[in-house]
């Protein structure tokens, strides 16, 4: 793990919607050039963490750091062009345009740099034969790599990616991991996943942060969660066995 | 071909059916005069060309944008005015239609910028309230304001002499006319307009538009300021609109409440753009098309039908031509009904 300063750091965030009181007192620190795992129950206030650091909900206290600058009080677009590039959980890719304007509209400094859109296609080959095809009809799958080629078409300095896999078949979670991994190789950046499957999480996650009722309640490596059944059953009520 | 697809920006109509159906439009209006002789059928093809400007402008807003506004006739009217009173005021010269339709623009576009920020700040329900009040006080203003704008009974101003009716640039049988150069004039400035806005949409700029009206908060997470591509889209759209105004004026050497500004005119553009088909702008060319030939030739239809069926039972009562308003509607029921995603959605998915 890095000694530098993390990337990305959130002191006591509160975020509130409508009446509901969603993130009680977030700390959370995302290491530099590190994956980090966020996870949790449902409900536990995972998306509406990475919400409130793009600045889609407000924190109403606390406060939120991005590379040496408070970004709490931030406009969205502001956020995004620092530097974050957010993968929503329901994907959020534009069904009527092709997968090529999806692609071009992320590409925002410029058109698209030739040897990172072969890079992507050797990641998500299926966005290279449905190029011109609108986004709306491609499959679950297809629409989640891209989703995530949309967010890494240019480089960033932080990921925010939420669920992944949900809703993906195993063979697809398969590449999925596998496209992270490269990734993670390829690229000096850093990644910030909410995830529910642990089995992803696991084979992926340098970092982990547990959340519960809107806090983080546990953070650390990724490698002594994986190896502390105890802390497992406590923190993610799992039994692991059949998942390890 | 390529150079076709160069002047269409990239996006050709797609679909043979929809490719022909849009050269018979457009070799229909460049030969107008040739094909369809006689004043009525001239007024009618003048007719159909602001009025695409006008829809095409209008789904620049609703289709691409996903903005609704009732405050687009306000735009052509101001477009209309600025033409008109600058004729009326300053005298029938050149100079009088340029001030005129600057000065339209400049207003269209400062009026678009203040509306279109309200975009920012409430739901789009409100905001088509908002338009809708604004564009019926500058109706109300229009009509009150009698000795500047003429009232209710608007103005009628006179055309530099090249543009005037009883002009002859040449003689004889191949005479040409003021009333030709007018009609080209309408003709070829609708199509520049027409090919500005195909432009516009398949632009970087467009396709932030789209975006936009897709999922406004992604886009956002993209890095843009919806706030501001809104406004711009705002402004383009009320720039082409008071442009369609001015080619309106110049055509009918008349400008008025009810040619421009009426309520009525909205409801027109609107069902313009649904028939047509929503977020494609040829979608605007057939709509605008089919509803200005309905609404002129409809009626004479009807009275040849009840004619023709004279004598039988019912038929005749049907098909009486103070009916055509309620076949209007049918048609364009059926139109919805059996094109829901428009005439240029359902020609585009018989490829």
């Amino acid at each position: 793990m890095s000694e530098r300063a993390p990337l990305l750091t959130l002191n006591g965030v509160n975020t509130h919607i409508g009446p509901y009181h969603i993130l009680q007192g977030v700390d959370l620190e995302v290491p530099r050039g590190a994956l980090t795992m966020l996870l949790g129950r449902n409900g536990a206030g995972k998306t509406t963490t990475l919400r409130t650091i793009m600045g889609l909900w407000h924190a109403s206290a606390g406060s939120v750091r991005f590379d040496g600058a408070d970004i709490t009080a931030w406009a969205t677009p502001d956020i995004a062009r620092a530097g974050i590039a957010y993968v929503p959980e329901n994907m959020g890719i534009f069904a009527d345009l092709t997968v090529r304007e999806n692609l071009l509209l992320a590409a925002r400094s410029g058109p698209i740099d030739a040897a990172r859109l072969r890079w992507i296609f050797g990641l998500f080959p299926a966005l290279e034969k449905f190029w011109l095809l609108a986004a709306g009809v491609l499959s679950g799958g297809q629409k989640q790599m891209l989703s995530i080629a949309r967010a890494i078409i240019e480089p960033r300095k932080l990921f925010l990616i939420d669920e992944p896999t949900k809703g993906l078949a195993p063979a697809i979670i398969a590449n999925m991991i596998a496209a992270f991994h490269e990734l993670k190789k390829s690229s000096d950046t850093t990644i910030l996943v909410v995830e529910q499957n642990f089995l992803f999480a696991k084979s992926l996650g340098d970092a982990v942060a547990v959340m519960d009722n809107g806090r983080v309640v546990h953070a650390g490596a990724m490698t002594a969660l994986v190896a502390d059944r105890d802390l497992q059953q406590r923190l993610l009520g799992l039994s692991l066995d059949r998942n390890q | 071909m390529s150079i076709l697809r160069a002047i269409l920006s990239g996006d050709p109509p797609r679909g043979r059916p929809l490719a022909l159906v849009l050269t018979a439009i457009f070799v229909g209006l460049a030969f107008a005069p040739l094909l369809f002789p006689g004043i009525g059928a001239l007024n009618v093809a003048a007719k159909i060309c602001y009025f695409v400007v006008l829809a095409a402008s209008y789904d620049l807003l609703l289709g691409y944008t996903g903005v609704v506004s009732f405050a687009h006739t306000m735009f052509f009217g101001i477009g209309g005015y600025g033409a008109g009173l600058a004729l009326y005021d300053l005298g029938p010269s050149w100079s009088s239609i340029l001030i005129g339709t600057g000065a339209a623009l400049l207003v269209a576009i400062a009026l678009a910028l203040v509306i279109g920020l309200f975009s920012l700040r409430v739901r789009a329900i409100f905001f088509a309230m908002i338009t809708l009040a604004v564009a019926n006080a500058f109706s109300i203003l229009a009509s009150q304001l009698s000795s500047f704008t003429g009232g209710e009974d608007g103005c009628t101003f006179r055309l530099p002499e090249l543009l005037r009716p009883g002009f002859r640039l040449v003689a004889g049988p191949f005479a040409i006319s003021g009333r030709l150069i007018s009609y080209y004039l309408v003709f070829f400035a609708a199509l520049i307009l027409f090919l500005l806005m195909l432009r516009i949409v398949n632009s970087p700029f467009g396709r932030v538009l789209q975006a936009i009206r897709e999922n406004e908060f992604r886009a956002e997470a993209l890095g843009y300021r919806t706030m501001v591509y809104r406004s711009i889209g705002n402004c383009l759209a009320a720039a082409a609109a008071a442009l369609a105004g001015v080619l309106s004026a110049l055509w009918l050497r008349y400008t008025g409440p009810a040619v421009t500004l009426s309520f009525d005119i909205m409801l027109d553009i609107l069902l313009m753009v649904v028939i047509g088909g929503m977020g494609t702008l040829y979608g605007a060319v057939i709509g605008a098309t089919i509803f200005v030939l309905a609404e002129t030739y409809l009626q004479s239809l009807m009275a040849a039908l009840n004619h023709a069926t004279e004598g039988l039972p019912l038929l005749p009562l049907l098909f009486h031509p103070d009916r055509w308003l309620l076949w209007l509607g049918v048609l364009f029921v059926l139109s919805v009904y059996f094109f829901p995603a428009g005439i240029v959605g359902g020609l585009q998915k018989r490829r």
